[in-house]
């Protein structure tokens, strides 16, 4: 039998008869490699994926997202939506029915308390916690009865899917984290390391950046699951030698986030021991205009902000014409191979969201140039295109990255084609993305004119990540650099339709509403140039079962279903 | 020789402090941001909280007053905690770990032992491999077997870990199956046959390891065996009839060894400071793994501590060779 109908019939089995299969801890070890290494297995303590989805082999949230971005409930008995009366028709509460009869894997019984107080530990002043934005909003959690939970928000949540749901906020224990609250937090090593929780596995050791080993729940709530009896999970080395390790030498059954070049992970797969996967989110490689000027002969206090618009970004038939001159199947085919896919969204999925739009598609290197001709941006001697004075020539910067620096030559070399010239710029991703206000390298100080460089929003709502692009919202001095509207976009018809969306429950209407929005970011005034729908790429061994690929969620939300096949 | 050692040992105090300063300055004048890691999904609000939850928002001069104290201070006291079960440093805040927010120290003593096994192993495989062929070399100069081992000498000089690595791992893990290309870290040595799999899973890594160590310790072995093969008393040895074996190994090694072994022992913090590519490829979880990761996190607290570290054991050994070469050298006296 083919591999692919024997994983087919594997998913499919394993959704609908997940009983039929062995019993717990009868396929001995699985083990998985992750090349960035987990330190802690407190998701609210750090904000870093690989702790976030480690540490979703042992804390739960109430519900998960599923691989197609549906919610599914996990401690909770059921979704609460306003049809089924767990939402309140003005959609200020949340009210969440455990599943009766759960128990930690110390055997004490999951409560309402224990809910109430995962939200108390997060929202703490002095805690830091880094999943805090999840309960943005939130007013009180109080318990009901012993397995009802009713979360209040101090204005109607057209998504109360914030706190609880996904695996940024699992549900821990009370018992365990009690004196760990606020600045108390740092002192509980042990039970970072090792949280009480609901999951599928317990852990047995905990080496920060290196491995964690576990062993199945006794008290998981499925009797026959999971079905192995141990977990190896280890940390750290490089993408390369993660797929080696699952698709060459066999060492390990699952390999996360494999970010390689398509021709490297097809030469792994001919090692015959595991196959490659992927599934696609909402990830997009973008190109963000800087509308602002950030010329270095400017002040500190006037460089890169609202105060000097850019002197040639400003004018949309330049950012059109730069947007035009890019070939991005050709882009995908070298940086993704099947992990990515050319796009013109902003918002790719889910469905409802995604405008669809495929003008950006085609080169069209000509019609740049006519339209920068007509613009009246004149080709000087040198070949460059000037109007008054103020000429095409674009600083433009990325983090380092082999797939980044190949993107930023072929696409240098495009513009060059319709008389713009591009100086190339890398910086590295800690410098880069972090958020240092005295260092003049971020990306949020955007000391460059065109910025390159993926996001992504959780789970499946993408209100918030719209809403970034509010004015005033931009890193600004004031702010200390602060602020997530990177290129500074303002438009006040885009304000009101923010504060729309935040009104509306409507599914139909938030869907009409992000699409017009992300299509006037994207194809009405090229502010954000979009260009890879970016896929994740995971691998598991040929002998494990059960495996199927979530971006919307932890990746190893279904943990509990694999299985060895023999 | 003792007034020497003990003024030696007092100006080390200041030139540590110094040190340290030094690391903290760059570390924090460097741009760089713990946060930098966290999703851009995390809005920069939280981003904020997080980094005065790390105490990040203090005055320059108090972090580092503060890690004085917790290194020089608070740490001895839970070294000395643990061993004679007292309670000197109950309630106390420790150097904590940005990344893992927990003890660093517990993390380098849980890292230490990896560290030594491997990168110390290739060490003394190293020397052992290195002086036989150093000596040889020098003795039959120019013969075969010196231009060879200066070919492959040369090339182990040359040819960075982060090549011979995944080298050695496509060929021996790859191709022949014969080794793991991973280190388990897990793996606890209980009978013969556990510790076959360990001698085996720290075939690679040492394997790479030493041979940069060999390359540099057996050119530095035959150079000074050379300088010393001509020298007057190697023929007055061996007009006096002595055998040839007792001329080169007793006579010509005895003093070719004194520069050998100062670099020997200069090279000891190495083993400490770890091997951070090689653990990085291998995914020994060691000393210079830690302190990478440390790095890329930006988790400065853990890359002042082990840096510091680092910086005290080569002003230790730096001492150390200093006093082995009096000794091994009567005519050098510091007095």
């Amino acid at each position: 039998m083919k591999i692919k109908s024997l994983m087919m019939g594997a998913v499919a089995a394993c959704a609908f008869a997940p009983a039929s299969f062995a019993e717990r801890g009868s396929d001995g070890n699985v083990s998985i490699i992750y090349w960035q290494a987990p330190s802690i297995l407190n998701p609210y303590l750090s904000g870093g994926t690989k702790d976030i989805e480690s540490s979703s082999l042992v804390i739960e949230p109430l519900g998960r997202f599923d691989q197609t971005g549906a919610m599914v409930a996990y401690l909770a008995e059921e979704i609460p939506t306003v049809a089924n009366g767990g939402v309140s028709e003005d959609l200020t509460s949340i009210t969440w029915t455990l599943k009766s009869g759960l128990v930690w894997s110390d055997g004490s019984a999951v409560t309402a308390a224990d809910v109430k107080f995962t939200a108390e530990y997060c929202m703490h002043p002095e805690g830091g916690c880094a999943q805090l934005a999840k309960f943005d909003g939130v007013t009180s959690v109080d318990v009901v009865d012993d397995l009802t939970v009713k979360v209040s928000f101090n204005q109607p949540k057209p998504n109360p899917y914030g706190p609880f749901v996904g695996g940024q906020t699992p549900i821990i224990q009370k018992a365990q984290f009690e004196n760990c609250m606020g600045a108390a937090a740092p002192n509980c090593t042990d039970e970072n390391f090792g949280p009480i929780g609901t999951g599928p596995f317990v852990v047995t050791e905990f080496r920060p950046n290196d491995v964690i080993q576990m062993e199945a729940n006794d008290n998981y709530r499925d009797a026959s699951k999971p079905a192995f009896a141990t977990l190896t999970f280890k940390g750290g080395g490089d993408a390369m030698a993660a797929g080696r390790a699952v698709m060459e030498t066999g060492e390990f059954d699952y390999a996360w986030n494999l970010q390689l070049a398509p021709d490297v992970i097809a030469k792994m797969k001919e090692g015959g021991k595991g196959t490659p996967i992927s599934g696609f989110g909402a990830l997009v490689e973008r190109l963000e205009m800087n509308m602002t000027d950030p010329s270095p002969d400017l002040d500190a206090d006037t460089r890169a902000t609202r105060k000097a618009p850019h002197p040639f970004l400003s004018d949309i038939n330049v950012r059109k014409a730069l947007s035009m001159a890019i070939d991005r199947p050709l882009l995908v085919e070298i940086g993704y191979g099947p992990a990515g896919r050319p796009t013109c969204d902003l918002v790719p999925a889910p469905a409802i969201y995604a405008t669809g739009n495929t003008d950006c598609l085609t080169q069209d290197i000509a019609g740049a140039n006519a339209l920068l001709d007509e613009a009246g941006w004149a080709r000087g001697g040198d070949g460059i295109r000037a109007k008054d004075g103020v000429r095409l020539s674009i600083l433009y910067q990325t983090s380092t990255n082999a797939v980044r620096q190949d993107f930023q030559a072929l696409i240098k070399e495009w513009w060059g084609q319709i008389g713009v010239e591009t100086e190339l710029r890398n910086l590295n991703a800690s410098v880069f993305f972090g958020g240092d206000p005295g260092s003049p390298d971020t990306f949020q100080k955007f000391y460059a004119d065109v910025e390159m460089y993926a996001n992504v929003f959780d789970g499946t709502d993408p209100q918030a990540y719209l809403a970034a692009y509010r004015c005033g919202n931009e890193p600004k001095p004031e702010s200390q650099w602060q602020g997530e509207n990177i290129n500074r976009f303002c438009d006040p018809e885009y304000d009101k339709m923010i504060d729309e969306m935040a009104r509306t429950s409507d599914i139909n209407r938030r869907g009409e509403l992000g699409r017009m929005m992300q299509s006037m970011l994207t194809n009405q005034s090229y502010t954000i140039v979009p260009l890879v729908d970016r896929g994740r790429i995971s691998a598991h061994a040929n002998s494990l079962g059960g495996v199927v690929l979530n971006t919307f969620d932890s990746e190893l939300w279904n943990v509990a279903d694999w299985y060895r096949i023999d | 020789m003792l007034t020497f050692t003990i003024r030696r040992l007092l100006i080390s105090i200041p030139t540590l402090l110094f040190i340290s300063l030094v690391i903290f300055l760059l570390l924090n004048l460097a741009p760089n941001d713990p946060m930098a890691q966290v999703p851009l999904t995390v809005p920069p609000e939280v981003k904020e909280k997080m980094r005065e939850a790390l105490g990040l928002g203090q005055p320059l001069y108090i972090q580092f007053a503060k890690w004085l104290m917790q290194f020089f201070w608070i740490e001895p006291q839970v070294l000395v905690d643990h061993y004679f079960g007292t309670t000197f440093s109950e309630g106390d805040l420790r150097v904590i770990s940005w990344q893992t927010r927990s003890p660093v120290m517990d993390i380098v003593i849980q890292r230490i032992p990896q560290t030594l096994w491997v990168v110390g192993m290739s060490y003394v495989v190293g020397i052992l491999i290195a002086l036989p062929i150093g000596i040889y070399s020098a003795y039959r100069h120019y013969s075969v077997f010196d231009q060879a081992g200066t070919f492959i000498t040369m090339i182990g000089y040359s040819i960075p870990p982060f090549f011979t690595g995944p080298l050695v791992i496509v060929i021996f893990a790859v191709q022949l199956g014969w080794l793991p290309s991973t280190y388990d870290t897990l793996h606890q040595v209980i009978d013969w046959d556990s510790f076959v799999v360990q001698l085996q899973q720290m075939v690679l890594p040492v394997m790479v390891l030493a041979l940069q160590t060999t390359a540099q310790i057996s050119r530095y072995m035959r150079a000074s065996m050379l300088d010393n093969l001509n020298q007057d008393y190697v023929r007055t040895a061996r007009a006096k009839g002595l055998s040839e074996w007792t001329v080169v190994m007793v006579h010509v090694l005895r003093n070719s060894m004194i520069p050998v072994v100062t670099v020997i022992a200069l090279g000891l913090p190495a083993i400490f400071g770890g091997a951070i590519i090689t653990e990085q490829i291998f995914k020994v979880n060691g000393i210079g793994q830690q302190l990478i990761g440390a790095i890329y996190a930006n988790d400065l607290p853990t890359v002042q501590t082990l840096t510091f570290i680092f910086a005290f054991l080569i002003v230790f050994f730096n001492l150390i060779a200093d006093i082995l070469y009096g000794l091994l050298d009567p005519r050098i006296r510091y007095d």
